[in-house]
């Protein structure tokens, strides 16, 4: 069956051995009974992982057609929204990934080549990278959950804590009532006209608010003049439920979080997946399971841990990047 | 546990299954797709229009390519695993392909702004936030 690996196998098998199979499995304690040579073993195991990366890759297919689907449909919601998402944490949990991937392909190699302490404190380093990028997630999360940058009903209940509810009054106190704001026909026309209390300048700073994260200054700058305690350095899309006063969010800009929670969500759980089987081969090559004959498990978890990351590279521009 | 079989103190010891990458090409992998990655950080602050997604999922898809290549061995693995992959991404485009058929088909009967739902929350909840009633697209 094997064009590739057989020869290896034959070769060892002319070790004074018996054509059958019978001497390799007294040779290889690890080699199963069903299976004839380790070359055999070690291709259904592969094929077994491969077949199973073909479900995980249509499990997230179904995903990523939700996403092409709703983006499509709603183009400016993409474009606004992924300016909430932080690229720089998205940027440096790309780059954990991807040298994650590197020290877990290291961890195979030094496994094939019998250097056991090499390949265990690859295997950690791997491990060490998942926990960063759960632990920059984490961070990511919470801020998001925290201003209600979230799915569904939720995304439009400004927070109820102390921060929310001064940003509830900006909204209270915002110039726009609801009805005007109801009539407004495109952004380049912002509802301007009920601002008659607000000195020019500040109308004027609102009128530039076109754009997306020039709207969220404008906010600021406008609850700054009504004397309201704005923090200085917080950066644009910072401030708790500042998109709720907004003037230049789209319509169904929710959509994009539960798109977003879905797809790092499922991908989130796939690294804490991971984490559990990157622990157990640590267990197991720490204590002296694998060598150049017998590393399956390294390989197949290998395979797993990589299509982790060729995952987070769609995600990464599908949600970060987006101009 | 078993023991390797070539124990050869001048050479590596060869493992007695599957291939054996050389060190350079990982890490060259590894250098490549941290590159390719500050490539794509950047495209997105420059404007060329519907060309930045063409170019981000490009780079995305080579980085892909070099991913499953050479740290998942498929330059060297049986073929039928390399076909099982593809074929999987495959079945996804046709997916895609179909469901962006029929959204398109359905898209003058979506709604135009929030859903009924959507804005009767926001009334309770946010009165008189001054949320953008307007879309782009017209039906």
């Amino acid at each position: 069956m094997s064009t590739l690996h057989t020869s290896h196998a034959s070769a060892h098998d002319a070790h004074g051995h018996d054509a059958h199979g019978h001497g390799d499995h007294a040779k290889y304690p690890f080699l199963q009974h069903h299976f004839e040579s380790p070359a055999h073993q070690f291709d259904s195991a592969k094929l077994g992982m491969w077949l199973f990366l073909a479900t995980e890759v249509l499990f997230f297919g179904g995903l990523f057609v939700a996403y092409a689907v709703l983006r499509s449909r709603f183009p400016e919601v993409f474009s606004y929204a992924s300016h909430y998402l932080d690229t720089l944490m998205g940027g440096v949990n790309t780059c954990v990934l991807i040298l994650s991937s590197l020290t877990m392909a290291l961890a195979v190699r030094f496994a094939q080549t019998n250097r056991r302490k090499a390949m265990v404190w690859c295997l950690v380093l791997t491990f060490m990278g998942a926990v960063g990028f759960m632990v920059i997630k984490y961070f990511e999360y919470t801020h998001k959950i925290h201003e209600h940058l979230v799915w569904g009903k939720t995304f439009y209940v400004p927070p109820q804590d102390a921060a929310g509810a001064e940003e509830a009054k900006v909204i209270s106190t915002a110039p726009a009532p609801a009805p005007v704001a109801l009539t407004v026909a495109n952004p380049a026309t912002p509802a301007v006209a009920p601002i008659a209390a607000t000195p020019p300048v500040e109308a004027s700073a609102i009128k530039a608010a076109a754009a997306a994260p020039g709207g969220l200054a404008s906010v600021r700058q406008q609850a700054k003049a009504e004397g309201l305690p704005v923090a200085a350095n917080d950066p644009a899309f910072a401030h708790p439920s500042m998109h709720l006063a907004d003037p230049t969010m789209p319509a169904n800009t929710h959509l994009f979080f539960a798109i977003y929670y879905c797809m790092t969500g499922l991908h989130g759980i796939h690294v804490l997946a991971g984490m559990v089987m990157l622990a157990w081969l640590i267990w197991r090559g720490a204590r002296g399971d694998f060598s150049s004959d017998y590393f399956t498990p390294v390989d197949v978890g290998g395979l797993y841990w990589h299509i982790v990351d060729l995952v987070w590279i769609f995600l990464f521009p599908l949600f970060y990047l987006i101009h | 546990m078993a023991h390797g079989n070539a124990h050869d103190s001048k050479h590596e010891p060869h493992p007695l299954v599957g291939h054996l990458v050389p060190m350079w090409i990982l890490f060259a992998v590894g250098g490549a797709l941290l590159v390719l990655t500050a490539i794509t950080v950047a495209v997105r602050y420059i404007d060329v229009g519907e060309f930045n997604m063409v170019i981000a999922l490009g780079v995305a898809v080579i980085k892909a390519t070099l991913v499953a290549l050479f740290f998942m061995h498929l330059k060297w693995d049986r073929p039928f695993n390399l076909l099982t992959f593809v074929g999987s991404m495959a079945f996804v485009i046709l997916m895609m392909v179909f469901c962006m058929m029929d959204t398109a088909q359905y898209r003058p009967t979506q709604f135009v702004g929030n859903p009924p739902e959507v804005e009767a929350t926001l009334q309770a909840n946010a009165p008189g936030a001054p949320v953008a009633r307007f879309t782009p697209y017209s039906p």
